[in-house]
């Protein structure tokens, strides 16, 4: 079954129409990239997977969005535990300003762990899962602001794992990092695949090509074409797809 | 937008044209001496081999500099990689084409044991596959590489029709044995030819939809 | 081209003229009040009673820093929550946080001697608070609080939205996001609007004139009339007959604004670079 399974989206900001009834069942336990040129809808419809849409103002949904067959959008879904089983990891590394463990403890503490075995417990798993623990053993009471990008992104993907999500949302998570983190972070994504649900928006079609099991290429809002990564990006169906990821665009 | 690489592909497309030409030419050579007991034209296609290899070399690297340099992704990519499979089965061809030749100056000066009328079919055959299948590819011409694939029939036929005849002039002369079994080689060769032009086309076909002998990579 | 020259070797000279002007302005005023106040600083001005033969600054020092302080108290909370409401809470660039914004600018520019006659006919007259410690820190307040709802409202704008959206991200509701994440980050930038709005109850007279009165002893509770620094150099100056008495609390005065600019700056150094 999907664990995402969103029907006949339709998104506007005020005015303008962003999304346009998406159609999209995301598996399982896979990666699923979403491509698509700067301002196609790709980043908003990851954000109304965890409702982060429900910050700007005058965003207006209508569709569905189940959720192991639950609606997010119900009027009974509290959006702290979405958002505890739906976690984001954002475009540029966002660790706050405070030590290490605290930004990793930050989620659990939210959602009212204490104890400090048990949030030392979740500490150290939660950074060997992003594949950061043995860089940041000894600097756990550091400031996280004076790692470098990849480490913080690192903290950033351990502090979404923190809280056990179901599912992590990146949004281009490597888009501003270096090519060599940002190959860790690829590394890491298709580790934790095996626990996680993983949503990537990405404008590198290398990248998406690299790790997904399933990309959905979208233009003006609307998803032109959901499959295979392999096939899509060796036999796309549609002409727009082919031409975008050629780069034979516009 | 991408002006480069598509200036890249041009060049690709022009390189396999080449290429296509100097197995022609090959092959024609091969199948004229044959016909005449030219030995000229023997070496003529010895040399267009050489010259087959050389290219053979140049477009493998152009591919590689294009797969290392633009990442192509999907209709690229399938063209850059039936590329570099065709460049394969041309080779060969070449390779044929001079093996061809090589029995055709042995050959030279002696009679031939019966008045050549199957060879000189599956030489023309051979040659209208190969430059079909050439063509299909650069000219995304899905009907044509089709029609190419079905052609391969033809010279299987002709070379059992060829075999069985030549096993007839074994039988009523042994002394025809010889020349037979040289003769059966080219007829061979040629068969050969047509299995890589049909693999040409294949890679034709790929290219062009993205299915390789009836299924999906 | 000879014509350019000329300009700009006049232009430079009237620069280095403006700013040695400025520069000598102002060592003058430091250098004279030092002058003439440094030789006048004995331990008897720092004594715990003030009387007629011995006029000293302690008392008033002392009212100094419990009227800052109780200023502080009272604007401090208030300021910054309601910074906390324009910048969290209230939607952005709405009608409400345009006008609030535009009150607090204009209260900003107003003269104190009008928050004085406000302080004197609201709190001590009609609130019957009297000349007192209380009058007095409320009208302060009141004169601060702008100052400190922008510069509030100034630090936590600049706390990147990327922080909050992590925060959300993770399932925390705007309170947490508030208290845990951004106020900490821009507890800084509060603390130098913090050292503006004591650099403005410091010296402040005219409205502690008409509010707090004149009394020069210390206070022994907050409806007691008592003089700050500054109002206690401005009645010594008004009587006439103290001056080196007069110069040597401006001495104290100044220590005491010149530390303040410094605590700013040190502050103003730090978040600067947190930010990068």
């Amino acid at each position: 079954m999907s664990k995402f399974d969103i029907t006949n989206l339709d998104l506007f900001y005020g005015q303008l129409q962003a999304l346009k009834n998406v159609e999209l069942q995301i598996p399982e336990r896979q990666i699923t990239a979403f491509i698509g040129p700067s301002g196609c809808g790709k980043s908003t419809l990851l954000r109304s997977l965890n409702r982060m849409n429900d910050l700007v103002e005058g965003c207006v949904i209508t569709g569905k969005v189940l959720l192991d067959g639950q609606d997010i959008y119900a009027s009974n879904m509290d959006t702290t535990v979405l958002r505890k089983r739906v976690g984001m990891v954002f475009q540029k590394p966002n660790p706050f300003p405070m030590t290490v463990y605290d930004n990793v403890a930050y989620g659990p503490r939210t959602h009212g762990v204490r104890g400090k075995a048990k949030l030392d417990d979740i500490v150290e798993q939660s950074l060997r899962d992003a594949a950061i623990w043995d860089e940041l053993k000894d600097r756990l009471r550091k400031d996280a602001l004076g790692l470098s990008g990849g480490q913080q992104q690192r903290l950033c993907i351990a502090r979404a794992l923190a809280v056990e999500p179901e599912v992590v949302l990146m949004d281009e998570p490597t888009s501003a990092l270096d090519p060599i983190s940002t190959s860790r972070i690829e590394d890491l994504c298709v580790t934790l695949r095996e626990k996680y649900t993983i949503i990537i928006v990405t404008h590198n079609m290398q990248q998406a090509a690299r790790i997904s099991d399933n990309t959905a290429f979208f233009l003006l809002g609307e998803i032109i074409e959901y499959g295979n990564t392999e096939k899509l990006f060796s036999i796309p169906r549609d002409k727009r797809t082919e031409d975008y990821i050629t780069g034979r665009f516009g | 937008m991408r002006n480069t690489f598509e200036e890249q592909l041009r060049l690709l497309n022009q390189e396999l044209l080449e290429m296509g030409a100097l197995i022609e030419h090959a092959i024609q050579s091969a199948s004229e001496a044959l016909i005449r007991q030219d030995v000229e034209a023997a070496n003529n296609a010895i040399t267009f081999d050489r010259e087959v290899d050389q290219k053979e070399r140049e477009i493998e690297s152009l591919c590689l500099k294009l797969l290392l340099q633009q990442q192509p992704v999907a209709r690229d990519l399938r063209l850059i990689s039936a590329a570099l499979k065709m460049i394969t089965d041309m080779e060969r061809i070449g390779d044929q084409a001079s093996d061809i030749s090589g029995i055709v100056i042995y050959l030279a000066g002696k009679p031939y044991i019966k008045p050549l009328e199957h060879l000189p079919q599956m030489a023309e055959a051979a040659i209208r596959m190969v430059s079909g299948s050439i063509d299909a590819f650069i000219n995304k011409d899905l009907v044509l590489a089709r029609d190419i694939i079905d052609m391969d029939d033809i010279i299987d036929d002709l070379f059992d029709t060829i075999k069985s005849e030549l096993i007839d002039l074994i039988r009523k002369d042994p002394d025809n044995g010889e020349q037979a079994i040289d003769l059966l080689m080219i007829a061979k060769y040629f068969e050969r030819i047509g299995d890589h032009a049909q693999n040409i086309a294949e890679w034709a076909e790929f290219s062009i939809t993205g299915i390789h002998k009836g299924s999906e990579l | 081209m000879k014509y350019q020259k000329i300009s700009a070797i006049l232009l430079r000279l009237a620069v280095y003229l403006a700013s040695i002007i400025t520069v000598g302005a102002l060592l003058f005023v430091v250098g004279y009040i030092l002058v003439q106040g440094v030789p006048h600083l004995s331990f008897k001005l720092f004594e715990w009673k003030y009387t007629t033969e011995n006029l000293s600054l302690l008392p008033a020092l002392l009212n100094t820093i419990l009227m800052t302080g109780l200023s502080l108290l009272i604007a401090v909370p208030l300021g910054v929550f309601a910074a906390i409401y324009l910048v969290e809470y209230a939607k952005r660039g709405s009608k409400l946080v345009r006008v609030i914004r535009m009150n607090a600018e204009t209260l900003a520019g107003i003269p104190s001697i009008v928050y004085g006659l406000f302080g004197m006919l609201f709190f001590v007259t009609a609130l019957k608070l009297g000349f007192s410690m209380l009058s007095g820190a409320l009208t302060i307040s009141i004169m601060i609080l702008p100052v400190i709802l922008r510069t509030s409202e100034e630090a936590l704008m600049s706390v990147p939205d990327s922080f909050r959206e992590g925060s959300f991200g993770l399932g925390a509701g705007r309170l947490r996001t508030v208290f845990r994440v951004v106020l900490p980050d821009a507890i800084p930038g509060i603390l130098a609007g913090v050292i503006l709005g004591v650099g403005r109850a410091v010296g402040e007279t005219a409205a502690l004139l008409y509010t707090a009165g004149t009394s020069s002893d210390t206070v022994s509770g907050i409806t007691d009339s008592a003089r700050t620094l500054s109002v206690h150099m401005y009645a010594l100056s008004q009587e006439g007959l103290y001056v080196d008495q007069t110069y040597a609390t401006a001495v104290v005065l100044l220590i005491i604004v010149v530390g303040i600019n410094a605590l700013s700056a040190m502050v103003a150094k730090r978040v600067t670079r947190r930010k990068i």
